[in-house]
């Protein structure tokens, strides 16, 4: 949470001082790059074009997008705010995972929840079927072959290990 | 003519499959043993009919038959021969004969076995499986028959249908509309056959321990029947998915393998239930434990075939192998939920049955790691399942469409991945039964020692990433560990036979090929475990767009844009081919020839990349697009992909390994006749 405030926080800042100085931050590079705006489109996806990312999607539709946040960039926008401009514009599937709010968040809850019981039924699953070693019938002598060469082989190999 | 011949073929062997699963019950429940053997031979029957149907098809596609609907759907004139062929299963109805087609053949190979002792088995096996084929037949049949032509109806609109529709014409269009160019690819001849073998051949040990369950057989005789089959559908369940890999690689042109697409992850839920049953059938096997979750898994196994199958065909995501929207969306959803509630229910009614014949005596044991392992097979399962249906569910419940994406799989899989790994790198030094903490440590301190040294160099040539060093030594154990299990078992038979090494590797892999098979799978998936954590996470990208002469820097990398060429092919393609020069660290290592295909057909347009591959890593370039004005300005993106070729190496090592766990009975044949000559020479 303290993170997500810093977070928030730094780009806030950042904002502010865009506006201040009312000067795209690329100015003085000529324009953000491609990687620049891959690095966003990175995480986005088009609501036509089947679960490919927008940064690597070869349709016209992504390169108008693609377009757009490259005019944000320009106008000094945070990845955030461009982000949040695409979710507002075409809604949350825009993004690469759902925002861990109202029933969405049950995506993310679940799968722990779920672990959590699998292991505590495993647990339990183990503890009732644990039932103390027998004594060694005679030494050496693997309980798992029933191939004899490996019977022979784990009997050899066990007596050089000892 | 042909096209008559193919839908009247298919509708009897509908037909017969129908017979062949009341016929065998009937006999079953009435004790009339001729009723059975005339289901077998329904059975046999759907295998040649259904070659014939798929010949029919095969017939039409390849000499442009477009009056046909399936035909003009997806060939087209200009499509090279091979492509018209495998079009077989480039669309919905081709693909359901094909599927029908293998299980057909799948079923017959596996029913001509001597059932001798597993008689009551045979006609419930006839039964489950002619169901399954009757189900996909009647897909065919009803809903999606390939063998439908087209209609120009009376208001002007085309139609597909079998019989001429009133007042409608015939129309026969002098071109199709071809393959979806993403099919037109070598990888169309193996990487869907592969996938379908993989589905369809899980629907054996499922047949059979559905009859071992009806027939009320407690041993573990239908999984020791099924273990070949098992191994075979596992490995073409395996193969395909490494080939779809290799196949995005070469054709989607995003610098990746795997991009947790939603029908990428229904073909990678069965092969997790199904590699999960392939460890826990051994505990049954050895110890007569796990009688449950076996049948269990294998249910689960099935019906994700299903639903992988369901997922692909139903229109329901959004996917890039999904075909259009289908009205066999619901028939399959019912079909799934049927066999499942049924097999479910059969499961409980026999449960009493099916106790364990043993306990555990150790958390160390070989059957407590095993169940650790499906513990952590089912994690990713459900984690993976969890993050292909919430989106049908969330738009469900709130009316909002949402993407669930790679983030989401990558961070909940990636550490039960790497807990896989280490539980591969200790099984193999326990046994049955009787392990302690102590045993494990002997057998692992050495190959622990020397997976030290992996970490340490690492982080010495300036490798801090922690998932790196983190996965690296794991995997590095693993490998260390199974060598040291070769070494071992090589250094026993050299001192106990007198056998030089070469042939003491031979002979110890021969004599327990399962056993020593699997070290190999596991050894495969270390090597990949190498290439994935490579690219994962040191790939880099960058991206420019260049006028001729310029350049574009990756790392130690200089890519120089020399020519473009724009031309027309004579299959019906526009190509945009751009030169470039590649510099590695200065010299001149290579040019590529990374292009862009527009087909005319179907209006699509395809980015080859073009790419330099080494075993270290792979320059990759793609084509990003032409600046229409200047027709010379061209963007590209450039991937530098470290180690990809670590994930190839490593599914060939993988298959080699499966092949040689494929031939376990002959080498325990040979085994026993070496071990009752050594102890007739004994004494």
């Amino acid at each position: 949470m303290r993170k997500f405030q810093m977070a928030m926080g730094i780009t806030l800042g950042f904002i502010l001082l865009s506006q201040v100085f009312a000067l795209p931050a690329f100015a003085q590079d000529g324009g953000p790059t491609d990687d620049d705006v891959n690095a966003i489109a990175r995480e986005l996806y088009c609501p036509v074009c089947e679960n490919i990312p927008l940064d690597v999607c070869p349709t016209q539709a992504c390169e108008q997008w693609r377009a757009t946040i490259r005019e944000k960039l320009v106008l000094g926008w945070s990845d955030d705010q461009i982000k949040d401009y695409f979710v507002d514009q075409y809604g949350p599937r825009v993004l690469a995972e759902p925002p861990a709010e109202g029933f969405n968040a049950l995506v993310y809850i679940l799968p722990p929840v779920l672990f959590v019981i699998g292991a505590l039924i495993l647990f339990m699953v183990m503890r009732a079927w644990k039932v103390e070693p027998p004594a060694p019938k005679s030494k050496g002598v693997s309980v798992e072959s029933d191939d004899p060469y490996i019977a022979q082989l784990e009997q050899e190999l066990r007596q050089r290990d000892e | 003519m042909i096209a008559n011949i193919g839908y009247y073929v298919l509708v009897l062997t509908f037909l017969a499959s129908l017979y062949g699963a009341g016929a065998a019950a009937y006999g079953a429940l009435k004790n009339k043993p001729e009723f059975v053997e005339s289901g077998r031979y329904a059975m046999l029957l759907t295998g040649p009919l259904l070659t014939v149907a798929s010949a029919a098809i095969i017939w039409l596609l390849a000499t442009g038959h477009y009056e046909i609907g399936f035909v003009a759907s997806v060939t087209s004139n200009s499509m090279p021969t091979y492509l018209k062929v495998t079009a077989l299963w480039g669309g919905q109805e081709g693909s359901l004969v094909f599927w029908a087609w293998l299980m057909a053949a799948f079923t017959s190979a596996a029913s001509l076995r001597k059932w001798d002792r597993d008689r009551e088995m045979l006609p419930w096996f006839i039964m489950v499986t002619m169901i399954t084929l009757a189900f996909f037949l009647s897909l065919v049949v009803f809903f999606e028959n390939p063998f439908a032509r087209l209609w120009l109806s009376a208001d002007g609109q085309q139609v597909t249908a079998m019989l001429q529709p009133t007042g409608a014409v015939p129309l026969n269009p002098p071109d199709g509309r071809g393959l979806n160019p993403l099919l037109r690819h070598p990888g169309m001849i193996i990487h869907p056959p592969a996938l379908y073998l993989g589905f369809v051949a899980y629907v054996i040990p499922y047949a059979f321990a559905m009859a071992a369950l009806i027939t009320r057989r407690s041993d573990d005789r239908w999984i020791r029947i099924t273990r070949r089959w098992t191994l075979v559908a596992w490995i073409f369940l395996s193969l395909g998915l490494i080939l779809g890999g290799r196949w995005a690689y070469d054709v989607l042109g995003w610098g990746g393998y795997w991009g947790w697409d939603p029908v990428e992850i229904a073909a990678l839920l069965p092969w997790l239930a199904g590699t999960a049953f392939l460890h826990s059938v051994m505990v049954q096997e050895k110890k007569g434990m796990l009688k449950h979750w076996n049948v269990v898994l294998i249910i689960l196994t099935y019906a994700l075939v299903l639903f992988g199958t369901f997922l692909s065909r139903s229109g329901v995501l959004s996917s890039v192998h999904a075909f259009a929207k289908s009205a066999i969306g619901p028939m399959f959803f019912v079909f799934i939920g049927g066999t499942f509630i049924v097999s479910l229910s059969l499961l409980i009614n026999r449960w009493e049955m099916l106790k364990g014949e043993n306990f555990l005596t150790s958390v160390f044991s070989r059957e407590a790691l095993f169940l650790l392992n499906n513990f952590l097979f089912m994690g990713i399962l459900v984690v993976s399942f969890w993050g292909v249906i919430f989106p049908l569910i969330s738009e469900l419940i709130t009316g909002q469409k949402i993407t669930v994406g790679p983030p989401f799989y990558e961070r909940a899989n990636g550490p039960l991945g790497l807990g896989l790994l280490i539980l591969m790198a200790i099984a193999p030094l326990s046994a049955y039964a009787s392990t302690t903490w102590k045993t494990i440590g002997r057998a692992l301190w050495k190959p622990a020692l020397v997976t030290l040294l992996v970490p340490l160099t690492l982080y010495f040539v300036g490798i801090r990433n922690p998932i790196a060093l983190l996965g690296y030594t794991a995997a590095a154990l693993v490998a260390f560990v199974t060598l040291y299990e070769f070494w071992r078992g090589v250094m026993a038979r050299h001192r106990q036979h007198g056998e030089n090494l070469p042939l003491a590797l031979w002979r110890l892999v021969g004599r327990n090929r399962r056993r020593y098979g699997g070290y190999i799978i596991h050894l495969g998936v270390v090597l990949m475990a190498f290439g994935i954590i490579g690219i994962e996470v040191y790939q880099t990208e960058t991206q420019a767009t260049l006028s001729r002469g310029e350049q574009v820097t990756l790392g130690r990398y200089v890519m120089t844009y020399d020519d473009i060429s724009v031309f027309d092919t004579n299959d019906g393609r526009n190509v945009a081919r751009a030169v470039v020069s590649v510099y590695q660290d200065g010299k001149f290592v290579d040019e590529l020839y990374p292009r862009k295909d527009y087909y005319y057909d179907s209006q699509q347009a395809v980015t080859i990349p073009g790419t330099r591959s080494m075993l270290a890593d792979d320059f990759y370039v793609i084509l990003v697009g032409l600046d229409p004005d200047s027709r010379s300005d061209a963007t590209f993106k450039v991937y530098h992909n470290p180690l990809v070729n670590f994930i190839w190496i490593g599914g060939i090592v993988f298959s080699l390994g499966t092949i040689v766990a494929v031939w376990v009975s002959s080498g325990r044949r040979r085994a026993n006749k070496t071990s009752s000559a050594t102890r007739s020479t004994r004494t």
